[in-house]
C-alpha cells in the first residue's frame, strides 16, 4: 500500500553541550520521503496560481518572454491544464525589447493557445503620459505608467508577475499577495501579515493585488527547472558571440540605442544574458555556456548577484528598486 | 512510486528558519554572518553594504545591511518587516526570514514564523531573557514551529563567560518548561565576530555543542505536515468542456496532509456524500498515487455537487464540522476587536462570515498567566469563541496545521486583522 508512510525510524537529535535532560533526546516519528525542493517549490506556486485565478475576478499573468516568466507559463499550464488560463497573458513592451525575446514572446502565446495583450510604452510616450529626457534612456522605470494604465483599461485586479525575492533587496521584503492601493503604489512599511498560506486576495474597485507564485525561487532553481522541464528560451540566454561596450563595472550590447562614446572601443565577445530587459540597460555577462547544463554549472558558483551583474538601472542609487515599486512597479 | 520515482536527483531538502527575540539581539547580523561565511553573499552585495557602511561613518562591514533592505530601516537600524533570504549547502536548500523585535512589529515576525520549521531565538547575553524573548518564543511554540533554537548572542561582550551562558540557559529552560518546550538546542556565540556560527572560532572553547550551521544542516526536519489524515480542499472545478473532455470534471487543490490512491473511498465535506478516486490527474500524466503537499487535480467515480470549499477526505478519517469552536487568536490590527462586528474567517478555502461570541482570555506572555478582557489590541494574543455562518471543515491546529489554521479579514478595510489556531474540540 503506502510505502511513502512505511517505516517508523528512530533519531537522535544532534547532540548539544549544554542539554537541559540528562540523556540524549530520542523522539520518534514516522518519516516521509520528503518532495524535493524543485517539487515543494513547484506545489506552492500552483497552488498560488489556483488561489488567485478562484478569488480575483480579472486577473491577468505578465509575460515578458524572459527565463522567470516561462517558468510562470509553466506552471499556469500544471495549475489549469486540462482547462484554459483563467485569464490573459499581458506583456508592457516598452520598445527597447530584444527583437529574438519578442518573436519568441508571440510563438509561446500562441502554442499555449492563450490570449496575449500587448501594451507598449510607444503608445504612453505618443499620449504624452511619459516624457523621457532623451529617446535612448532607459525605460525601465516608465513602464509602471504604461502598466498601470493596462491595468485601468481592463480593470485587472489581479496582476500574476514572476519577480523573486532572491533579485533584490527590497523585493525580498515583499509578500507574495501584495496589496497595491488605488494609485497603483507598494507601502513597504505597512504590508498585510501573510500568514501560512492563506492568502487574503481582497481589494476595494481600483486597487489592486500583484502575485508573485516563484517568490522564493532562486535564479538557480529557476534553471534547474528549466532543465527539468525541457523549457525553450531565448537563444540571447545562451553565450554567443557579441559586439559590447565595457562601460563602468558592465558590459553593453551595441545596438541602434547605445553606441560607443568617444574613446570607446567595442569588441566582440561571447556573453549571455542573465536577465532580459531594457536592452539599453541590460548587461550581458561573459560566458561560453551554450546548453542548459553549463547555466546551471555557471550559475551554482557566480559570486555577483542577477541584478547587480545585469542592470545598470539598479545601480544609480541604494534603493532604486524600492522607490520604483512604491510607484507600481512589479 | 512515480511520485518518488520522477522527482530529480538535485531534488534536496528544504528547510525553512526564522531569527525572532528581543530589539538588537543581533537577528539580521546573524543571519549576514551566516551567508558571509558560508560563502553565500555575492560579492556585489558585499561592496554595496561596505558603501553604505562607510558612508555612515563606521568601519568595516555592518552585516545586518544585507537583510534591512528597506530604506526607512536602514535610517533607523532596525528591522520591520521580514525579509526572505535564500542559501544552499551541498547538504540542504534554506529559505531564511528575518523577523523584526520590536514589539510594534509582532504581526510581521508572525508572518515570518507562520511557515518556518525551526526558530532561531536570539538572547543578548548581556540582557538574558527579556519579554519580548518570551513574546516570540510563545508565538513560535503557538504557531507549532517544531525546533528550537536559543543563539545566546554578543558573548564578547560577556567574555565569552560560560557561567553567563549558562545561567541564561536555566531561565530560558524554565520558562520553556512552562510551555511545554522540549527538544531545544542552545548555542552560545559572537555574530559579530562569527564565533559558533559557521566557524568555531578560538573564544569559546568550554563550549562542545555543534555549531550553528552543523545544527542546520543536519538536524532530521520534523514533518510538520500530518502525514495521516488525508486532506484535500478543493482550490477550483476544472470543467474544460472541449469535445473530447466533454464530461471531464476535476477537483483541483493541493493535498494538505496525508496521502491518496486511486480507488481510495472518499467523502465529501461538509454535505457527506461519499465516491471513490478515479484517476489523480497532473500535467505530467496520471499518478497512482500523491502526497502532501502535491498540487494535483483529482477525478472522482460518481456525479457529486462539489465545488470550492469543499473538502475530500479519506472516509475513515473524519474531520469535524463545526459552527462554533473555540481558538487561540493573535490580534495584528491598530484596531482592536470588537466583539459586536462581523467579520471574515478565511479556512482552507473557504470563506465565511464570523463572529467573536466570546473572549474567554488574554495571555500575558510574560508570565503566562490568564487575564479576563473585553477586547483585544494590536499584538495580544488569547482565546475566543467563534461562530460562523457556514460550518467549517477543520481539524485541530495541532493535530493539523493546513486545516486547523485561518485568518481573520476585516470586511471594511479588507485587511488581515488575526491569526487563529483552532483549539482541540471536544467530542
Ligand atoms: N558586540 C556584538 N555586537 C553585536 C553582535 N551581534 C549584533 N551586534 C550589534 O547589535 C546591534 C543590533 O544588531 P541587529 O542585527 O541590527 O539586531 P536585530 O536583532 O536584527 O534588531 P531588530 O531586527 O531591529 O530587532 C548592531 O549594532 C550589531 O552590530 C555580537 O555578537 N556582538
Ligand atoms: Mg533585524
Amino acid at each position: 500500500m503506502d510505502i511513502i508512510l512505511s517505516d517508523m525510524q528512530e533519531f537522535i537529535t544532534p547532540v548539544p553541550n549544554f542539554v537541559m535532560k540528562s540523556e540524549p533526546i530520542v523522539i520518534k516519528r514516522r518519516t516521509a520521503r520528503q518532495l524535493g525542493h524543485l517539487d515543494a517549490l513547484e506545489s506552492e506556486s500552483i497552488h498560488i496560481l489556483r488561489e488567485v485565478a478562484a478569488e480575483c475576478a480579472n486577473p491577468a499573468l505578465l509575460f515578458s518572454g524572459g527565463k522567470d516568466s516561462i517558468v510562470l507559463l509553466r506552471l499556469a499550464e500544471k495549475a489549469f491544464r486540462p482547462g484554459r488560463f483563467p485569464f490573459p497573458l499581458l506583456h508592457i513592451d516598452t520598445g527597447h525589447n530584444f527583437p529574438e525575446v519578442i518573436e519568441f514572446r508571440d510563438r509561446r502565446a500562441q502554442q499555449l493557445g492563450e490570449r496575449l495583450i500587448v501594451r507598449s510604452m510607444e503608445d504612453s510616450i505618443r499620449q504624452g503620459r511619459v516624457v523621457l529626457r532623451s529617446e535612448n534612456q532607459s525605460r525601465n522605470a516608465f513602464q509602471s505608467v504604461t502598466l498601470l494604465d493596462a491595468i485601468a483599461e481592463f480593470r485587472f485586479d489581479a496582476c500574476i508577475g514572476g519577480a523573486r525575492r532572491d533579485e533584490e533587496k527590497a523585493r525580498a521584503k515583499e509578500r507574495i499577495f501584495s496589496f497595491r492601493d488605488e494609485f497603483g503604489q507598494w507601502d513597504p512599511k505597512n504590508q498585510r501579515p501573510e500568514l501560512w498560506d492563506i492568502y487574503n486576495t481582497r481589494v476595494h474597485a481600483g486597487e489592486n493585488i500583484r502575485v508573485f507564485p516563484i517568490s522564493n525561487w532562486t535564479e538557480l532553481d529557476v534553471w534547474e527547472y528549466i532543465a527539468r522541464e525541457q523549457l525553450e528560451v531565448p537563444h540571447i540566454y545562451f553565450a554567443h558571440t557579441r559586439e559590447v561596450i565595457r562601460r563602468g563595472t558592465g558590459l553593453l550590447p551595441v545596438s541602434h540605442l547605445v553606441q560607443p562614446k568617444d574613446g570607446e572601443q567595442s569588441e566582440n565577445i561571447m556573453v549571455r544574458f542573465r536577465t532580459v530587459g531594457d536592452m539599453s540597460c541590460t548587461c550581458p555577462v561573459e560566458s561560453t555556456a551554450t546548453s542548459v547544463d553549463e547555466i546551471i554549472a555557471e550559475t551554482a558558483i557566480t559570486r555577483i548577484t542577477e541584478r547587480g551583474a545585469t542592470r545598470m538601472d539598479d545601480q544609480t542609487s541604494d534603493a532604486s528598486m524600492e522607490l520604483r515599486k512604491k510607484e507600481g512597479y512589479f | 512510486m512515480s511520485v518518488i520515482d520522477s522527482t530529480a536527483l538535485d531534488n534536496i531538502e528544504l528547510l525553512r528558519f526564522i531569527t525572532a527575540g528581543s530589539v538588537d539581539d543581533g537577528k539580521s547580523t546573524l543571519i549576514g554572518r551566516l551567508l558571509h561565511d558560508s560563502k553565500s553573499i555575492f560579492e556585489d552585495q558585499l561592496s554595496a553594504i561596505t558603501h553604505t557602511t562607510s558612508k555612515r561613518g563606521m568601519k568595516g562591514v555592518d552585516l545586518s545591511l544585507l537583510t534591512d533592505g528597506l530604506q526607512a530601516e536602514r535610517e533607523q537600524g532596525i528591522t520591520i518587516d521580514v525579509a526572505y533570504r535564500y542559501f544552499a549547502t551541498p547538504k540542504r536548500k534554506f529559505i531564511i526570514a528575518d523577523t523584526p523585535g520590536h514589539e510594534q512589529y509582532t504581526r510581521n515576525m508572525v508572518t515570518g514564523a507562520s511557515t518556518a520549521n525551526l526558530a532561531i531565538i536570539l538572547i543578548d547575553a548581556r540582557k538574558g531573557v527579556l519579554v519580548q524573548s518570551r513574546r516570540h518564543t510563545y508565538l513560535a511554540s503557538l504557531v507549532g514551529i517544531p525546533h528550537l533554537v536559543v543563539a545566546v548572542n554578543k558573548m564578547d561582550l560577556v567574555d565569552y563567560s560560560r557561567e553567563v551562558f549558562e545561567r541564561i540557559c536555566r531561565d530560558f529552560a524554565a520558562f520553556a518548561e512552562e510551555l511545554k518546550l522540549h527538544n531545544i538546542t542552545y548555542i552560545p556565540m559572537s555574530a559579530l565576530n562569527g564565533d559558533m556560527v559557521v566557524e568555531r572560532g578560538d573564544n569559546l572553547s568550554w563550549y562542545e555543542g555543534v555549531t550553528l550551521m552543523d545544527l542546520l544542516e543536519n538536524i532530521p526536519i520534523d514533518h510538520d505536515i500530518n502525514l495521516v489524515d488525508f486532506r484535500f480542499p478543493v482550490q477550483l472545478v476544472c470543467r474544460p468542456q472541449t469535445e473530447e473532455l466533454h464530461d471531464f470534471r476535476g477537483y483541483m487543490g493541493r493535498i494538505e496532509s496525508g496521502s491518496i490512491q486511486v480507488g481510495d473511498a472518499v467523502t465529501v465535506f461538509p454535505s457527506g456524500l461519499t465516491s471513490r478516486i478515479k484517476e489523480i490527474v497532473t500535467y505530467d500524466g496520471p499518478l497512482d498515487h500523491a502526497i502532501a503537499p502535491q498540487s494535483v487535480t483529482l477525478t472522482i467515480e460518481d456525479h457529486l455537487d462539489i465545488s470550492r470549499g469543499d473538502m475530500l477526505v479519506k472516509t475513515e478519517q473524519k474531520p469535524q464540522v463545526v459552527k462554533e469552536f473555540e481558538a487561540m487568536l493573535c490580534w495584528l490590527s491598530e484596531q482592536a476587536l470588537d466583539p459586536k462586528r462581523k467579520y471574515l474567517v478565511k479556512h482552507t478555502t473557504r470563506i465565511v462570515k464570523a463572529l467573536v461570541s466570546r473572549i474567554n482570555y488574554r495571555v500575558d506572555v510574560n508570565t503566562l498567566n490568564r487575564e479576563a478582557v473585553d477586547i483585544f489590541r494590536m499584538n495580544d494574543i488569547g482565546r475566543v469563541t467563534l461562530k460562523v455562518q457556514q460550518p467549517l471543515v477543520c481539524d485541530d491546529y495541532e493535530r493539523n496545521h493546513a486545516t486547523g489554521s485561518f485568518i481573520v479579514i476585516d470586511e471594511a478595510s479588507n485587511n488581515t486583522v488575526a491569526a487563529g489556531m483552532i483549539c482541540p474540540l471536544e467530542g
